[in-house]
């Protein structure tokens, strides 16, 4: 079965680690994840730029290396994205800002990557209030 | 295609309220039928007479006033939700129908898709 993933919270909140769990879990159970989608807060999952106390987990790291490990598509969504400070190479040059913080294997791109997600999957889920 | 309800649960000075306007929007120019549902505090943004500019916003009812001509098929308030707050279906914008519990529990069966934002 085919999965879209939504995660709208914060990196602190627990629903980004609950989102992370589910998606290990649909991987594990032999199911596809099509598009996994960053709305909303959770754009700052995509930053690079986080220092977390040495003692407690990076659950940028983790999304990083979960995405990265199993090449999935991963799109933050730009408007949401701009507005709370997460950049690109080409859109930290594009809006003339001293410094990009996000690069691959984060995808920055419109809703309509969700929109398109939740057309072709056979399940869409979405975590964070 | 697959239908998609959006309930929208935010006030309207909050960020949420203009991210969850957007999905409905997005969907609507991909010509995904699709409905807005107000609920919770969500139901503020509809309310007549406001003035974004006194807290430094922009307001919402550019967004709002554009559901209608997207095409969106459903503009919906909760009853519920209104009448907790002290407000009627008819201070609300658009014409949002306004719809009871029971109404509610029919639409999510109607939709094949819902997104809470």
């Amino acid at each position: 079965m085919n999965f879209a993933i939504a995660l709208l919270a914060n990196p602190q909140d627990p629903a980004a680690r609950s989102a992370l769990e589910f998606a290990r879990a649909v991987l594990a159970a032999g199911h596809q994840i099509s598009r996994l989608f960053f709305y909303r807060d959770a754009v700052h999952l995509a930053s690079q730029l986080k220092v977390m106390p040495q003692d407690e987990s990076d659950i940028s790291v983790e999304w990083r290396e979960f995405i990265q490990g199993n090449q999935l598509d991963a799109v933050v969504c730009i408007a949401a994205a701009l507005r709370r400070g997460i950049l690109d190479e080409a859109e930290a040059k594009r809006w003339n800002r001293p410094a990009a913080n996000t690069c691959a294997p984060w995808v920055l791109s419109g809703l309509g990557q969700w929109i398109d997600a939740l057309q072709s999957a056979d399940r869409a889920i979405t975590f964070g209030t | 295609m697959k239908s998609l309800l959006v309930i929208s649960r935010h006030p309207p000075a909050r960020p949420e309220a203009r991210e969850a306007l957007d999905v409905v929007l997005s969907a609507a120019a991909f010509e995904v039928p699709c409905g807005i549902l107000f609920m919770d505090d969500g139901v503020f943004q509809l309310l007549k007479g406001q003035d974004a500019a006194q807290i430094g916003q922009k307001s919402l009812a550019a967004n709002l006033q554009a559901l209608p001509l997207y095409g969106v098929e459903d503009i919906l308030v909760c009853q519920h939700s209104l009448g907790e707050r002290g407000l009627q279906a008819n201070q609300c914008m658009l014409d949002a129908r306004a719809m009871n519990n029971a109404e509610i529990a029919t639409l999510l069966e109607h939709y094949d898709q819902i997104v809470t934002l």
